[in-house]
C-alpha cells in the first residue's frame, strides 16, 4: 500500500477553493428512512484511518457551523466514507438536502478515540434511532475481531427503522424494537435487551447508542446487574480537537472532553442530566435558524 | 549619534472613537496616514549600534525600513520589511512592542521610543492596498519535503523560510482555516480577518502547500507523515490550546465557556454574526470574564461588542500584574469595561434550567511573590461577595493539546506535558522532527513563536542537508 496510497491521496485533493485543499464530494446519496439519509462521501484520506467509534466534523459552506457525524461505514477501495445523517436542525437538514455530485466544503477526521474492541467478545449492541448508524460500525468491529453481536434496534415506528440488513449481517442475532408496535416486538430497546438476558444470553458488555434518555435507561437497567455498559455521547461540539471544552461532560466526577477523550464512556459514570442540560444551550437559536430553512424541510429529500 | 532628537512622543495612533467602536467588530486603530508615518520615521536617530534590532525575535533591519520611511521610499521599505517579516502586518498590530523592539530604542530611554510597531503595520498595509508583492526568483527546488504541523505564527514563519530556500513545504492544519490564535483567537477589532488571510494569501505565493481540515495524531501519525507521505523532517507548531477551568462548582454550566471556545465562536465561526452564520452563541447580558491577559480583555471586549450591558474583568492580583498590554487595557477601560481587581470567583451558581445566573467571589490581598516573581494572591477570609451574572468566560490559562503526545510516544516532553525542544534549534529527541511556539513555551507571543520558527527553520535547512542520525 506504501507509494501508492499517498499518490491517491495527494493526487486526489487538488482544489480550486483554497489552494491545496480538499473537496469532499457526495458520491452517492440514498434516504434511510423519512428525513434520514446516507451519503458515501469521497475522502481517501479519513476512509483508511478510521475506526469504529470515530466521527468526522463537517461544515457544509462558508457560514456553516462545525457538526460532528459519526463514520458509518467505509469502503477502502473507492476511498470513501458513509454518514447517515437525521435532518434535525438547519445544518443537517442542508445537509440532507445536497444531492450526489455536491460537495461538502470542510470533513475532518477521524476524530475520537477509537472503540476498545476487545477479540472475540460478547457484546449487546444497542442502537435506539440514528444512534444505528453508530452501532453498526461498533458491531462489525467486534465481528471482525472474532466477537459475537447481539443487537437491538429501535425505533418509533416501522418507517423509522434503518440499517438493519447491514446489521442483519453482522450480528448472530437480532430484535427490531417499535414503540408504537408497528414492526418486531412492541417496546423499548431495554425491552429487547431484557429478552436477550432473559434468554440467557450472556454478554461481556453492553453498548448503547441512542437519545440520551434510552441511552439512560439502559444503564438503570445494566447497573444493578453489574453489566459494563459503554455509551456514545453526543455533545455539541466546535473543533473536536479538545481545544475549546465546549464538548465537556462531567464522568465519574471528573470533567472530560468528550472530543478527545471519548465519545465512548462507561455509561454507568456519566451525568445524564449535566449533559441533557447543555445540549439546550441553545435552543432558542437553533430555533431561529431552523425557521430559516423550514422550505427546506418542505423540498422532497430526493434518492 | 547622526541625528538630532525631534518630537519627544510618539505620534497618536487615531482610533475609533470608544463610543462608536465599542459596540462594533471594527477595528479599533485605524492606523497612520502617510504624514504621520514620515513624522514618526523621523524621529529616529539612526543610532550606529542599531539596539533595536536586538529587541527583535525576527530581526527586522529595523533602522533601514524607517529611514525609507522617512525619505517617503515607502516600498523600499516594504521590501526591507518583507525580507525579515512574511507577517508584517500582524506583528505591527499585535507585537508586544514596549517589550520587544521599542524597548531597546535609544530614545527610549529619556523619551518615548520610536513607534516601531506602528511604522511596521502602516508599511504592511500601505503596500497592501499597492498590492505590491516581492517578486522573489523562485529558488531553484532541492527536492527536500518538510512537513509542518499547525498553521500558527510559528509554523507560518518555518514554512516561510523554508519554501524561500527551495524545499517543498506543507501545513497541515487541525481547523478549517489556517492562522492559529490569529485566526480563532484575536478578535477582529484588534485584527482584522482579511489582514491575516492577505498575509497567509502571500505566504501561498511563495509556494507553501497549506492542507486544513488535517488532525496529525489522528489523519496522519507524525510517524505516517515519514512513512507514508515521505516527508524528511516534521515542524510541530501546534501551540498551547487545552483550555483549563478552575476546580470549582458550576464551571459545566450553561453559559460558562472556556476563552478559546468563547473566541473561537465569535472570531473563526463568526458566531456575532448569526444567523446570517449559523453558529451560535450565548449573549450574555451580565458577563464575567476571569483572568487578567490578553486572551481575557480580547474575551471582554468582545462581551460588549455582543451587547452585554456590564462587562466585567475579575483578576485576582492588582492591575500592577496584569500581563495583558498596557495599550489593551487602556483601549477596554475606554470602552466601559468595568474592572475588578484582587478577587476570583470560588462557585458558579446556576438556576433550575442549569443556566449561569450569579457568581460567589472571594477577595483576595497580595502576599509574597511566587514563583513567577509577581506577588501571590491570598484569599481574605470572609470576604466572599455574590454578583448576578448570565455568562462566565473562563482565561485563566492553557496547557498544551494531548493528540500529538499519545500518538507519538518516542517524542520528549517536559513535566507541564509542552514539547521538550532545543532553544537555539527547535530540535527535539525524536530524529528529524522539531518544534517551537506555545506547544515548547507554553503561552507567549506572535512574535516569540515566529522567533522560534526562524531558529528551527535554519537548523532544518542544515539537518536536510545532513540528516545524521545524531547530527542534531
Ligand atoms: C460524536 C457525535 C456523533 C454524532 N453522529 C451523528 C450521526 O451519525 N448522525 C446524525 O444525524 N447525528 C449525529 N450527531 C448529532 C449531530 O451532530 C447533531 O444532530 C447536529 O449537530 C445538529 O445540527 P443542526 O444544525 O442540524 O441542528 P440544531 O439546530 O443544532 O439542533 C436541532 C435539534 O437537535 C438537537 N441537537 C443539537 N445538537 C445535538 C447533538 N450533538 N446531539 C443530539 N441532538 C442535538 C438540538 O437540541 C435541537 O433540538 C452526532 C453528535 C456527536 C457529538
Ligand atoms: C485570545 C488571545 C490573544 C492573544 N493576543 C496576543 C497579542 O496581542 N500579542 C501577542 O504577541 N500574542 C498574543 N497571544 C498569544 C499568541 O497568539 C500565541 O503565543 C501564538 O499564536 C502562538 O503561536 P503558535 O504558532 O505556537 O501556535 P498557535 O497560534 O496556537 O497555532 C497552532 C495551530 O496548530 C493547530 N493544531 C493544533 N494541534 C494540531 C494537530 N494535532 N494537527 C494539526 N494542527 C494542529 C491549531 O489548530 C492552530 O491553528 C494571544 C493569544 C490568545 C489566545
Ligand atoms: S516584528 Fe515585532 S518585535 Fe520585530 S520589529 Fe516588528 S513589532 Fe518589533
Ligand atoms: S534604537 Fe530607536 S532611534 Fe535608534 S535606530 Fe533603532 S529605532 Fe532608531
Ligand atoms: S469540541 Fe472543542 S474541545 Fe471538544
Amino acid at each position: 500500500m506504501v507509494g501508492v496510497v499517498p499518490r491517491r491521496i495527494f493526487g486526489s485533493l487538488k482544489s480550486a477553493r483554497f489552494p491545496g485543499g480538499a473537496v469532499y464530494r457526495i458520491l452517492t446519496k440514498e434516504t434511510l428512512a423519512t428525513d434520514i439519509v446516507r451519503f458515501w462521501i469521497d475522502a481517501p484520506h479519513i476512509a483508511r484511518k478510521r475506526k469504529p467509534g470515530q466521527f468526522v466534523i463537517v461544515r457544509l459552506n462558508e457560514t456553516g457551523e462545525r457538526i460532528p457525524l459519526t463514520i458509518a461505514d467505509a469502503d477502502l477501495r473507492c476511498g470513501a466514507i458513509a454518514l447517515v445523517v437525521q435532518g434535525v436542525g438547519k445544518t443537517t437538514r442542508t445537509l440532507n438536502a445536497l444531492a450526489a455530485g455536491d460537495s461538502i466544503l470542510d470533513v475532518v477526521g477521524p476524530l475520537g478515540r477509537p472503540t476498545r474492541i476487545e477479540p472475540g467478545v460478547r457484546v449487546c449492541c444497542i442502537g435506539g434511532g440514528i444512534g444505528a448508524a453508530v452501532a453498526y460500525p461498533i458491531a462489525a468491529g467486534v465481528k471482525a475481531k472474532g466477537g459475537r453481536v447481539s443487537a437491538v434496534l429501535g425505533a418509533r415506528t416501522k418507517a423509522l427503522v434503518i440499517l438493519e440488513p447491514e446489521i442483519k449481517a453482522v450480528a448472530d442475532r437480532y430484535i427490531v424494537t417499535t414503540d408504537d408496535g408497528s414492526y418486531g416486538m412492541h417496546g423499548l430497546v431495554t425491552q429487547g435487551l431484557q429478552q436477550f438476558l432473559a434468554e440467557g444470553v450472556e454478554f461481556d458488555e453492553v453498548i448503547a447508542i441512542g437519545p440520551l434518555p434510552m441511552m439512560r435507561a439502559v444503564c438503570e437497567l445494566t447497573r444493578p446487574i453489574g453489566l459494563p455498559t459503554t455509551v456514545s455521547l453526543n455533545p455539541i461540539m466546535v473543533d473536536g480537537t479538545g481545544m475549546c471544552g465546549g464538548c465537556r461532560v462531567t464522568v465519574g466526577g471528573e470533567s472530560k472532553f468528550v472530543c478527545v477523550d471519548g465519545p465512548e464512556f462507561d455509561g454507568h459514570l456519566v451525568d445524564f442530566s449535566e449533559l441533557a442540560a447543555r445540549l439546550t444551550a441553545y435552543r432558542e437559536q437553533e430555533a431561529e435558524a431552523s425557521a430559516q430553512c423550514r422550505s427546506l424541510s418542505a423540498a422532497p429529500i430526493g434518492g | 549619534m547622526a541625528k538630532k532628537i525631534g518630537q519627544k512622543t510618539k505620534t497618536p495612533m487615531p482610533c475609533l472613537e470608544a463610543a462608536e467602536r465599542r459596540r462594533m467588530f471594527s477595528e479599533v486603530a485605524t492606523g497612520y496616514t502617510e504624514d504621520d508615518a514620515v513624522r514618526e520615521a523621523d524621529r529616529c536617530i539612526e543610532c550606529k549600534n542599531r539596539p533595536c534590532i536586538a529587541g527583535c525575535p525576527v530581526e527586522i533591519d529595523i533602522p533601514t525600513f524607517i529611514t525609507q520611511i522617512a525619505r517617503r521610499d515607502f516600498e523600499g521599505a516594504f521590501h526591507t520589511l518583507f525580507d525579515k517579516n512574511v507577517l508584517p502586518a500582524i506583528c505591527g498590530r499585535v507585537c508586544p512592542q514596549e517589550d520587544q523592539c521599542e524597548r531597546k530604542c535609544t530614545l527610549g530611554v529619556k523619551f518615548d521610543p520610536v513607534a516601531i510597531g506602528r511604522l511596521e503595520r502602516f508599511i504592511a498595509d500601505y503596500a497592501a492596498a499597492r498590492n505590491w508583492k516581492v517578486e522573489t526568483p523562485a529558488p531553484a527546488p532541492t527536492g527536500h519535503k518538510v512537513a509542518v504541523v499547525g498553521s500558527g505564527p510559528a509554523g507560518l514563519t518555518v514554512a516561510a523560510d523554508l519554501a524561500r530556500l527551495g524545499h517543498d513545504v506543507t501545513i497541515f492544519e487541525a481547523l478549517h482555516k489556517p492562522g492559529g490564535v490569529l485566526m480563532y483567537g484575536i478578535p477582529e477589532f484588534r485584527l482584522p480577518k482579511s489582514i491575516v488571510e492577505r498575509e497567509i494569501a502571500a505566504l501561498q505565493n511563495l509556494g507553501v502547500e497549506i492542507r486544513p481540515n488535517h488532525v496529525i495524531g489522528r489523519t496522519f501519525t507524525i510517524d505516517e507523515l515519514f512513512s507514508e507521505l515521505g516527508f524528511e523532517a516534521v515542524f510541530v507548531g501546534t501551540g498551547a490550546g487545552l483550555p483549563y477551568f478552575p476546580d470549582i462548582p458550576g464551571v459545566n454550566l450553561i453559559g460558562v465557556y472556556s476563552a478559546n471556545e468563547y473566541l473561537t465562536r465569535s472570531n473563526l465561526m463568526k458566531a456575532y454574526k448569526f444567523p446570517e452564520t449559523d453558529t451560535p452563541i450565548v449573549r450574555g447580558r451580565r458577563v464575567a470574564v476571569i483572568g487578567g491577559g490578553n486572551t481575557a480583555m480580547d474575551s471582554v471586549r468582545t462581551a460588549l461588542r455582543l451587547g452585554a450591558e456590564h462587562a466585567y474583568l475579575v483578576y485576582r492580583r492588582s492591575r500592577n500584574e496584569m500581563p495583558a498590554r498596557a495599550e489593551e487595557i487602556e483601549h477596554a477601560e475606554e470602552e466601559g469595561i468595568e474592572i475588578e481587581l484582587l478577587a476570583a470567583p470560588v462557585a458558579i451558581l446556576g438556576d433550575d434550567r442549569k443556566r449561569v445566573r450569579a457568581m460567589r467571589c472571594i477577595r483576595m490581598a497580595l502576599g509574597e511573590p511566587d514563583a513567577s516573581g509577581r506577588r501571590r494572591p491570598v484569599e481574605i477570609p470572609g470576604s466572599e461577595f455574590e454578583r448576578e451574572v448570565d455568562l462566565v468566560v473562563f482565561a485563566v490559562g492553557q496547557g498544551a493539546n494531548p493528540l500529538i503526545r499519545q500518538t507519538t510516544p518516542d517524542l520528549k516532553m517536559n513535566k507541564r506535558g509542552y514539547i521538550d525542544a532545543d532553544e537555539g534549534t527547535g530540535a527535539t529527541y525524536k530524529h528529524g522532527v522539531f518544534a517551537g511556539g506555545d506547544i515548547v513555551t507554553g503561552g507567549a507571543t506572535v512574535i516569540s513563536a515566529m522567533g522560534a520558527g526562524r531558529r528551527a527553520a535554519r537548523a532544518i535547512d542544515a539537518f536536510l542537508q545532513n540528516p545524521l542520525p545524531d547530527g542534531m
